[in-house]
């Protein structure tokens, strides 16, 4: 019972947070800010998931939870190698 | 085992209360803080605090209560402290040559320079170039 509350409560506030970070990288006064924002988002989309899966009560999300946390982490530096480079592979 | 069971269910709601509010708070700072050093602070610390809480709160939930042992969110949390601080070792660098010229920057206290801002730093040793000799 105060599970399912609990759980209402982590889900309105990692939405919360991700309108936040959608917000920043629309407006943000610099690009590493709009990066930070991105790379945000995928570490609340990541907790949505897992919530999710404690909603559902099955284990079939933390293999989407790990490809992006995966994916995000290569996808953030990568941004970040062409800011610095103005190339992603020398 | 039943007044167990709700003190389990009392222990996975602190944690999951836990992780929404540092999720929310991380989420907040990036708006909130006034420089990009600073907003940098925010999310990578209490982001992954957030996230590991509801990692945490979701392995107790399936090994304590659905009586189905998983290791996946340990997994994803073993992967998402490794890659925090790169990620914001990168948007640092990034930001630091975007928008800090090097004469801005503090001294750095040990006799060398600020070693991301140093030309010589990016080229690649001449002999790992050479070819290896085989025989």
């Amino acid at each position: 019972m105060i599970l399912d509350y609990a759980l209402t409560f982590a889900f309105l506030c990692f939405g919360f947070g991700l309108a936040m970070n959608v917000y920043r990288v629309f407006r943000a006064p610099g690009v590493p800010d709009r990066i930070l924002a991105l790379d945000t988002m995928v570490v609340n989309v990541i907790a949505l998931i897992v919530l999710y899966g404690i909603k559902t009560k099955s284990g079939i999300n933390f293999e989407a939870a790990l490809l992006f946390a995966m994916t995000g982490f290569v996808s953030t530096v990568a941004y970040c190698k062409f800011i610095l480079r103005g190339d992603i592979i020398e | 085992m039943n007044g167990m069971d709700a003190y389990i269910e009392y222990a996975i709601s602190a944690l999951l209360v836990i992780g929404g509010l540092f999720g929310l708070v991380g989420s907040f700072g990036l708006l909130k803080l006034r420089d990009t050093m600073q907003r940098l602070h925010a999310p990578t610390k209490a982001t992954t605090v957030g996230v590991g809480s509801a990692l945490i709160a979701s392995m107790a939930y399936f090994m304590l209560i659905e009586g189905k042992t998983s290791w996946h969110e340990l997994l994803i949390t073993l992967f998402l402290f490794l890659t925090a601080p790169i990620t914001a070792n990168f948007i640092a660098k990034a930001h630091m040559h975007l928008a800090i010229r090097e004469e801005d920057m503090p001294a750095t206290g040990v006799g060398t320079d600020w070693a991301t801002y140093d030309p010589e730093m990016e080229v690649v040793d001449p002999a790992l170039l050479e070819p290896v000799q085989r025989n």
